[in-house]
């Protein structure tokens, strides 16, 4: 389902794809506090209708191991089911899979498969499916970039047709999420060039809808699965159409030609407040799971001062940037997490805005304007630095002035530099040639913080680009991911979280908030912290709303 | 006749494979490559998993390897397959989305010679009439305005307010419910605001350039003889005159081929039309060399046939062209 361009640039640039991989409902959680409550149900629910939604990109490959992009993941997410999903509160629960045990040593996972469920094309589905999945994924010959998971997995087995257990080297708390990726039909993909696949482009899955149709470049179309498991869902098609402009886009919604889409919080606030567009439409809102961060090169001599990392922290009014650049739809981001989840730390507090302490820290760490020239200067050096962002994110654009203009304020000369997504990376990025950076990251499910906090991660190409290495955050780190201990969890990562403050490797900016809008004639969305699409299949509309008359 | 086509067509092969060349000596030169995209910034991704899709997608070899590789195969009209995770051969995209666009161009280009062409004699036959400062203020504004602005204002207008012109797509939802007049008009009510706006430009263009034609055709001595010998204007203006007049804007027209394509890419995102133009620029963004190459093979193509047949224009309407070789 679609996002608000914010969260769609986040996520398509640069997410932890660990969500995106999953393709399951669980990508989309944003978090609580909705504006609207559900709309009281007047109505009784009722089979029918069409929900038409709108996407920037056409997806590109509906088979699961191989696609990469957000488009794919969210018909995906639909067509196909994991053996575990999270619920609205983000809990995970079972999906495919019944229930799960942990054996005591946190060695073994054993999952107990749903009796009964069927392939769209009628095939009955077993672990043999979920065991070739698994093979799909850890085989050297697939070209997909979600295996690593897989890796660790020492042993996988299948005692009979519905119990499929996997046991690991140590307990490895990244393994759960991870078997909510799609499973793919063993039946027809068995011993063939998956690349190849006629399921590139047809799927065949286990999920709430069946693929009908897809016009590439226009749209695809899929129909509510008369069986699944879980229920028939309420809404009988599902049309994805692709509209590459974000305002052509939302005309498209005003004139009725779209359901449903993210808005942008000038659209939010300015653009939507008709008496006649909040008659046809309803608009949520909640904070999505995603934040943006200045980042500094910390192999730069400059940034190498932790005093000098926290002075910029306290030079920034990150209330002004939310107020400016998201209109004041956000909070500030204080850490890799999102406010009010249960990994957060409530007793880490930003940075105040408060110039006078960083000219006081950045005079401790022997900046001073000598030359009066309105520069602070350290061995006749003086105090300039580029900020690079990537094109195409005028949030992140207008973020990096707001911070030139403050930073300015207490003698730091800043530039700001907007590059063409691939060569920023490429050029930048992968080669470490950057001072500091504004970028965002999405906030996986799981906690583990390896990928981009841990020193081992340091390397060209690889997600700790800042270069952060402490050893206390690797050893936390590792103390939190190879444990199921909820509480051991919780308490390295506080600490990490407390650290990274002190360190300031980041300087953490915002969190933004996901602002769907979806015609008024659907009736039971409940936002959660998982955010609305999470109970998509029991969306309905009443008999006499339904536009499209359509019937299975 | 014949020779000077054969001429010109065989002139236009080392032209296009020097195109090539160099078309995929820059596109390698831009940084990132397509199996960045699918591996940058996702954890999940180990080197390994890199090296293995640039394995797959042959990009570990040399330059030269890749081109000679991807030369041999079009040699045999094979433009290889997308770096997209579908792994489509290129021609079937290219195919699937070039009927549009040409389409569009078409009755686009139809309608600038329609439009442009009265417009601009009656400018000239009627210098600094009302009609004439009329038109070169409406070719300013034409010059001055956006196009993607323009369209906004019109989908806003006709879609949204109106509501009689869908905004964007080629056919509506429930396109195979209608009856065959209903089909045929939500197609063509589909086509009606991009083909005026792909046209706009244009038409400022060339109704200018028409004006100024035949105002520098109506001062020849022909033109002054024919009249002398007492035909009447009509006859001078549409019979001797216009048939001069044209044959620059021939050229330019053959001329505009390409750029009608590249302009193809806004309209083409603005009004949602799944076209060439939407085609390239994603695959420029995500790096799918292939499908990169074989859009620009197409492009050069379709350029050197646009001046192809301006040329042959030219010559059908000037013997002194034909008969005097290249």
């Amino acid at each position: 389902m679609p996002f608000s361009p914010l969260i769609r640039a986040v996520i398509i640039t640069f997410s932890l794809f660990f969500i995106l991989a999953c393709g399951e409902k669980s990508d989309h959680e944003a978090s609580s506090s909705a504006a609207p409550k559900t709309q009281p149900q007047k109505y009784p629910p009722a089979y029918g209708d069409a929900i038409v939604t709108g996407s920037i990109g056409d997806a590109s490959n509906l088979l699961p191991v191989l696609a990469s992009d957000s488009a794919s993941g969210d018909i995906n997410g639909l067509i196909y089911d994991g053996l575990l999903k999270t619920d609205k509160n983000l809990n995970l629960i079972g999906n495919m899979a019944e229930s799960w045990e942990i054996s005591e040593d946190g060695l073994t996972i054993t999952f107990r498969l749903r009796k009964g469920v069927k392939w769209h094309d009628g095939h009955a589905f077993t672990s043999k499916d979920v065991m070739f999945t698994y093979q799909l994924m850890i085989d050297p010959k697939t070209p997909t970039a979600y295996g690593e998971d897989y890796k660790q997995v020492k042993k996988a087995e299948t005692p009979d047709d519905y119990t499929f257990r996997v046991t690991y080297e140590r307990p490895y708390a990244p393994a759960l999420i991870s078997w909510s990726f799609p499973i793919m039909p063993a039946h027809l993909l068995q011993g063939r060039d998956i690349t190849k696949s006629p399921l590139t482009r047809k799927p065949i899955g286990t999920g709430p809808y069946i693929f009908k149709e897809w016009q590439t470049g226009q749209k695809i179309i899929l129909e509510a699965s008369p069986d699944y498991f879980e229920g028939r869902p309420y809404i009988f098609r599902y049309v994805y159409r692709i509209i590459p402009d974000t305002a052509t886009m939302f005309l498209e919604l005003k004139s009725g030609g779209l359901d449903r889409m993210d808005l942008t919080p000038i659209q939010y606030k300015r653009q939507t407040n008709t008496p006649k567009f909040e008659k046809d439409f309803k608009k949520y809102q909640y904070l999505s799971f995603g934040y943006t961060y200045l980042g500094f090169n910390l192999l730069d001599p400059k940034f190498q001062d932790k005093r000098v990392r926290q002075a910029i922290g306290y030079a920034i009014d990150k209330n002004e940037i939310i107020d400016g650049v998201l209109l004041g739809l956000g909070q500030p981001a204080n850490g890799p997490y999102k406010p009010g989840t249960w990994v957060y730390n409530e007793k880490v507090t930003p940075y105040p805005f408060d110039p006078e302490k960083a000219k006081m820290l950045l005079a401790a760490a022997g900046w001073a304007d000598t030359d009066h020239d309105g520069l602070l200067d350290k061995d006749g050096q003086p105090f300039k630095f580029t900020i690079t962002t990537n094109q195409g994110n005028k949030q992140r654009e207008m973020t990096a002035l707001i911070i030139q203009q403050r930073l300015k304020d207490v003698g730091i000369g800043v530039k700001v530099r907007i590059i063409e997504w691939a060569a920023f990376l490429k050029e930048f990025i992968d080669k470490k040639k950057f001072e500091a950076v504004i970028l965002g990251w999405t906030i996986p499910i799981n906690p583990d913080l390896f990928d981009v906090w841990h020193s081992s991660k340091t390397k060209p190409g690889e997600l700790n680009f800042v270069s952060y290495q402490n050893r206390e955050v690797d050893r936390l780190i590792d103390q939190g991911r190879f444990t199921f201990d909820r509480e051991v969890m919780k308490k390295s990562y506080d600490r990490i979280q407390e650290i990274l403050k002190e360190d300031a490797p980041y300087i953490f900016l915002y969190v933004a908030k996901a602002l769907p809008v979806v015609a008024a004639r659907f009736h039971g969305i409940k936002p959660a912290p998982a955010g609305i699409e999470y109970n998509f299949i029991k969306w309905y509309v009443p008999k006499h709303l339904q536009k499209y008359k359509l019937e299975p | 006749m014949l020779l000077y086509l054969a001429k010109r067509i065989l002139f236009m092969i080392p032209l296009l494979i020097g195109i090539t060349v160099i078309s995929f000596i820059v596109i390698h030169l831009a940084p990132g490559k397509p199996t960045d995209m699918a591996t940058m910034m996702t954890p999940k991704a180990s080197l390994e998993a890199k090296k293995r899709l640039e394995q797959l997608y042959g990009l570990d070899k040399p330059l030269h390897v890749q081109y000679w590789n991807w030369f041999k195969r079009l040699a045999v009209l094979d433009f290889g397959r997308s770096f997209a995770s579908d792994r489509e051969p290129v021609i079937n995209k290219i195919a699937r989305r070039l009927p549009i666009t040409i389409l569009i161009n078409i009755l686009s280009m139809v309608l600038i010679f329609v439009v442009a062409i009265p417009i601009g004699i009656l400018s000239a036959t009627h210098r600094n009439s009302l009609f004439d400062k009329a038109t070169t203020v409406f070719v300013f504004i034409g010059f001055a305005t956006p196009t993607f602005w323009l369209a906004l204002l019109l989908m806003i207008l006709f879609g949204v307010t109106l509501g009689w012109l869908p905004i964007s797509g080629l056919k509506s939802l429930e396109y195979e419910q209608f009856s065959l007049w209903g089909q045929v008009w939500d197609r063509t009510s589909h086509l009606i605001m991009p083909v005026l706006l792909s046209a706009f430009g244009g038409l400022a263009g060339m109704s200018r350039y028409m004006r100024s034609n035949m105002l520098e055709v109506v001062r020849q001595d022909y033109i002054t003889t024919a009249r002398a010998k007492g035909l009447p204007e009509r006859t001078v203006i549409y019979k001797h005159a216009l048939r001069n007049a044209l044959m620059p804007v021939i050229t330019i027209l053959g001329l505009s081929v390409p750029g009608l394509i590249g302009g193809s890419v806004i309209f083409e995102s603005i009004f949602a039309i799944p076209g060439m133009g939407q085609l390239f620029y994603a695959a420029v963004m995500s790096r799918d060399y292939p499908v990169v190459m074989g859009g620009l093979v197409i492009g050069a193509i379709l350029t050197l046939a646009g001046n192809l047949l301006a040329d042959l224009g030219y010559a059908l309407a000037d013997p002194r062209v034909r008969e005097g070789g290249l």
